[in-house]
Order: C-alpha cells, then sequence, then structure tokens
C-alpha cells in the first residue's frame, strides 16, 4: 500500500518540480530522492509500518511477495536513473515530466504486484501501459519514435480489448471479480465450472501474452523496443517487463487446475515458441538494440518456465530472474545509449578506448547467456529447476538448455567486436561517475551470481 | 431475454472490433474498432450484472449481488477515456510528421 500511494504522489512531485526547477540536472537529483524516499516506504510496508490502512474489502492482497518485488522493482530503477539519468535529460527540456511517467509506472507495478480482483488487475495494466505509450513516443521528431509508440498504442488497446473480455467472461461464469472466488451457489443445474470461465481464461492468458511478448503475440516487440528512445526502451524491457511476470504468475498460480492437463501443453506450446523466435530471429540481428529487443523475448520464453513450475523455487526464481535480467539489461543498455552508432561494428575497439565499460558490459553480456558465476546462471538454474521439480517436463528443460547455447552465439557476437575487432567507436563523453556506475553494476551482477542467497533471503526477512 | 441473446450479440460485435482492429490500415479506424470491443465488453457486463442479480434475488430480496459488474463499466469507461486522450494525441504527433493517418505509411518510409 504504501508503494503505490508514496509513487504516486512522487509523480506528482516530479510535474510540479518540472514547473518550479528549470534546471534539468536538479530533476534527476530529486528523481533519485523521491525514489530513495519510495524505496524507504516500501521496506517499512514490508516490516508491518503502513502509512494508512485502508480496508481494500479483498480487493488487494499484500503479501511478502508482491512486497519484495516492489523492493526490487524501485531499487533497479534507482539504479537506472542514476545510471541514465542525463540521457534522460538529454531527449527533450521536459525530463521532469518523463520522470512523473516513470513514477506512475512504478504506480502500475505495485498495484500488479498486489492486486487480488480482476478490476485491480485491469487499473494495474493500465496505469503501467498508458505512461509507457507517451515515454515511446517521447522523440517527437523521429519518425521510427512515432512508429513505435502507435504501434505500442494499438496493440496496447487490443490486448486490452481481448483481457475484457476475459474478466466478462470469468465474471458471467463466477459472479465475481475476486481471484479464484465463485458466488454462483452450485447446484445440479450449474456445473461446478462453467464454459464461459474457462474461456475467459483463455482470453486472459493470450492477453497476457501479448503483454509480457510472449510468442505468437510478440510481433510488436522489435518494432516498439527499436524505435522507443534507448534510454526507454530499457526502462520497458526490464522492469515494466518483470512486473507483467509478477502479475502473470499470480494471475495464474492457484487456479490452472480447471484448464486440466491442456494447460501444460498451451504453456509448452508458447515457451518453445518464444523460446525459438526470440533466439534464432536475435541471430541474425545486425544493430545491437534489435537484438537485445529480441532477446528480451528469448528471455521472456525462460521466465515463462515460472508459470510451468508454479512452485516455491519458481516464485523465488522469478524474483531473482527479474533482479539478474534487469541489473544486466540496463548495464548494456546505458552503455549503449553512449554509444553513436548501434551496429555490431559501433562495438569494435570499445576495450581499447574504454577499457572499464567493455569489462563491465562484457560481464553484463555473460550474465544474460547465464554463465556461471553471474547472477544469470543461477537464475535459468532456478527457473528450470522448478521444471523439473513439477515433473514430466524433462524434454521442455533440455530444449530451453539448447536454445540458452543458441543465445550465447549473438552475446558474444559483442564481447568479440568489443576485445577481438580493430575500431575506433565514437562514444559521447563518458564521465568518471558513469564508469563507476558501470563497474558497480557489474560487481552486483557477480556478486549475485556468487551468492544468491543475498537476493533469496530478502524475501524472508 | 435469455443471456444466449446478449452473449452472441457482445461477441458479434467483438469479433467486428477485433477483424477491424486486423484488417484496416488507417489508425483512426482501427482505434474506433478498440472501442467497439471495449464497449461489446460494456454490454456484456451489463448483462452478466442483471443475470447475477436476477439469479441472487430469488433466494434474498434484498440483496445487491451483480452490483460490481456495473462498477466494473465505470471503470472501463474512465480509463477508455484516458487512453482516447494519449491515443489521439499519438495520432496527431505522427499526422504531424507524415501528414497521413495510415499505419503502414512509417513501414514503407523505412524500406
Amino acid at each position: 500500500m504504501n508503494a503505490i500511494i508514496v509513487s504516486a504522489l512522487s509523480g506528482v512531485l516530479m510535474m510540479f518540480s518540472g514547473i518550479i526547477v528549470k534546471n534539468r540536472s536538479y530533476h534527476t537529483v530529486i528523481a533519485a530522492c523521491a525514489l530513495l524516499l519510495l524505496l524507504l516506504a516500501n521496506l517499512l510496508n514490508s516490516y508491518g509500518i503502513w502509512v494508512i490502512r485502508i480496508d481494500t474489502h479483498n480487493m488487494f492482497n499484500f503479501e511478502q511477495f508482491g512486497m519484495y518485488f516492489n523492493t526490487i522493482a524501485i531499487a533497479t530503477t534507482l539504479i537506472y536513473v542514476l545510471l541514465s539519468g542525463k540521457a534522460v535529460e538529454k531527449i527533450s527540456s521536459y525530463s521532469a515530466d518523463y520522470y512523473a511517467l516513470i513514477f506512475f509506472v512504478l504506480c502500475g507495478v505495485s498495484i500488479l504486484s498486489a492486486f487480488n480482483s480482476l478490476l485491480i488487475l485491469f487499473l494495474g495494466i493500465e496505469i503501467l501501459t498508458i505512461p509507457l505509450y507517451i515515454l515511446t513516443g517521447a522523440d517527437k521528431r523521429n519518425l521510427k519514435s512515432n512508429e513505435a509508440s502507435l504501434k505500442y498504442f494499438l496493440m496496447g488497446c487490443f490486448s486490452t480489448g481481448i483481457m475484457l473480455m476475459g474478466v466478462t467472461l470469468i465474471y458471467g461464469g463466477t459472479g465475481s471479480f475476486i481471484l479464484g472466488e465463485s458466488r454462483v451457489p452450485e447446484s445440479a443445474l450449474v456445473p461446478k465450472t462453467s464454459f464461459l470461465e474457462i474461456a475467459g481464461m483463455i482470453l486472459l492468458f493470450v492477453s497476457m501474452c501479448f503483454k509480457v511478448s510472449a510468442a505468437p503475440f510478440h510481433f510488436w516487440t522489435p518494432d516498439v523496443y527499436d524505435g522507443a528512445p534507448g534510454v526507454f526502451t530499457s526502462f520497458m524491457a526490464t522492469i515494466v517487463k518483470a512486473a507483467g511476470f509478477i502479475a502473470f504468475v499470480r494471475l495464474f498460480d492457484q487456479h490452472t487446475e480447471l484448464l486440466g492437463p491442456s494447460w501444460k501443453i498451451l504453456l509448452s506450446f508458447v515457451i518453445i515458441a518464444t523460446l525459438l523466435v526470440g533466439n534464432i530471429t536475435a541471430v541474425f540481428q545486425q544493430s545491437v538494440k534489435r537484438m537485445l529487443a529480441y532477446s528480451s523475448i528469448a528471455q521472456a520464453g525462460f521466465m515463462l518456465f515460472s508459470l510451468y513450475g508454479a512452485n516455491d523455487f519458481a516464485r523465488e526464481g522469478i524474483l531473482l530472474y527479474s533482479v539478474a535480467y534487469s541489473l544486466a539489461t540496463i548495464g548494456i543498455f546505458a552503455v549503449l545509449i553512449k554509444m553513436k552508432d548501434y551496429t555490431f561494428e559501433g562495438f569494435n575497439g570499445l576495450a581499447k578506448t574504454q577499457p572499464e565499460l567493455a569489462l563491465s558490459t562484457a560481464i553484463c553480456l555473460f550474465s544474460l547467456a547465464g554463465i556461471p558465476l553471474t547472477a544469470g546462471f543461477f537464475a535459468k538454474y532456478y527457473m528450470l529447476a522448478s521444471a523439473v521439480k513439477a515433473g514430466g517436463s524433462l524434454w521442455l528443460v533440455v530444449i530451453a538448455v539448447l536454445f540458452a547455447a543458441v543465445s550465447a552465439y549473438y552475446y558474444f557476437r559483442v564481447i568479440q567486436a568489443m576485445y577481438f575487432k580493430e575500431g575506433e567507436p565514437e562514444t559521447e563523453e563518458i564521465t568518471g561517475p558513469f564508469k563507476l556506475g558501470m563497474l558497480v553494476v557489474a560487481a552486483l551482477v557477480i556478486l549475485i551470481g556468487i551468492f544468491p542467497s543475498l537476493v533469496l533471503n530478502g524475501f524472508y526477512f | 431475454m435469455p443471456i444466449q441473446y446478449y452473449i452472441y450479440l457482445c461477441l458479434t460485435l467483438f469479433s467486428i472490433g477485433i477483424i477491424g482492429v486486423l484488417t484496416r490500415r488507417n489508425a483512426i479506424i482501427v482505434f474506433m474498432c478498440v472501442e467497439l470491443m471495449l464497449n461489446a465488453v460494456n454490454l456484456l457486463l451489463v448483462a452478466f450484472s442483471k443475470m447475477h442479480h436476477a439469479t441472487a434475488v430469488v433466494g434474498d430480496a434484498a440483496t445487491n449481488a451483480g452490483i460490481e459488474g456495473q462498477l466494473f463499466v465505470f471503470f472501463i469507461m474512465v480509463v477508455a477515456a484516458a487512453e482516447v486522450s494519449v491515443g489521439l494525441a499519438i495520432i496527431v504527433m505522427m499526422y504531424r510528421n507524415t501528414h497521413s493517418v495510415d499505419i503502414n505509411f512509417l513501414n514503407r518510409l523505412k524500406n
């Protein structure tokens, strides 16, 4: 509850600070302070101190899992703002408004991590995505940004329509919007689960696949991630996507038995399609930004394993995966934004001119590929282990491991360009604090890779 | 009237909306089709709300079961209005740059 209230208020505060404070670099400082406050408020919430207590009539369920995810999301946003704040300021003079929109997105994230009613799920998804349409089109004069924002908007509305139809059909079947509750009394005439409820769940599944860009509903992702300004792609591909998965897991945690064995078949089809499309297409990309867009589809395939497993291992795994994936991707994007040329050739010889940046980027790429001693290894391990524990799906795990090997190819292409090719990469001015920040991110990736319990223990204490 | 009629009507409207989104190329018309989808949902929600009320009122005359369906409709309307304001701004921004509201126009520019 604290996170929802404080993030909404911080968003309003940022809008006003845009009017009062004209110096753009102060906007970043204000945003970082507000994020620290938000982090503190959320931590207090998880130790049982509430700003206000409202009876939500069972529409919210503030459990430890959701609040811990909020902590992760807010902390990664803080790292993101500190690393890429300069780039946000460069887009236009409205940087305070961009931060305000980022706070509204965080409000949506904290709603999604606590919803217990389909109404709140709908509101959370909308509060999450509407600011993103604006952020995607932030670069107003750029045609690619325009196209991305229009595409994202139309696809987002379309999937919202499908989600609402699903919610309505579930309501028709059960008479309630609360998850797992049914008001319709059982009788000889009314069967236990109606056809409407099952149809509704399938529509909800489809629309959530749209939101987290799982194949075959992924087609908007590459264009949107490629067209949006790099700073905001980095935010969309990490924190927002992880929040989408938290909502997905919370939604489909309990009553998948309604769908019977077809649920596992449906899900394994989606997982394989997502891994296939993401990994194979990423191999053929020339632009690093577009490659990262496809790689985010591929990573979504791994995150879907948390739905497949649906046990405690999966819940721990999705938290670890959000940390590992968000940290690494934010790090890589922060470097990418500094480059003048987004193709693989643009990275040629970066290790000679900027050794610190090349090293930290390489560590982040190792983490995305899932090399041991980096955070990505344990994240992938937990995901696959949850599927093994659920039983009867070893073949799926083998396929996922094979695709992880494919993914190493395109991540290593960047490392190869940085270390083993000659060239003069053109970068924007790189300051000392930025280098330090990148090294801190790389150190965190390795630290979590060696001691994953650092993240997981936080879940229980 | 049996609830089935409402379900068929709403599913028809919803499908018209989906087909429109997938086949039309004018951004404004695509947008209208999305609104059609949302309004089909609104109609169905109200119909289900009445249905749940009618079944509950048999056992308990003072019940307010089914009221949340109609509440949901208001939320959908408000959110749809917010979406319209953002969406039209995006379409206007694109029109200023390209003098067209064709969704495939930008794809052609890239090639």
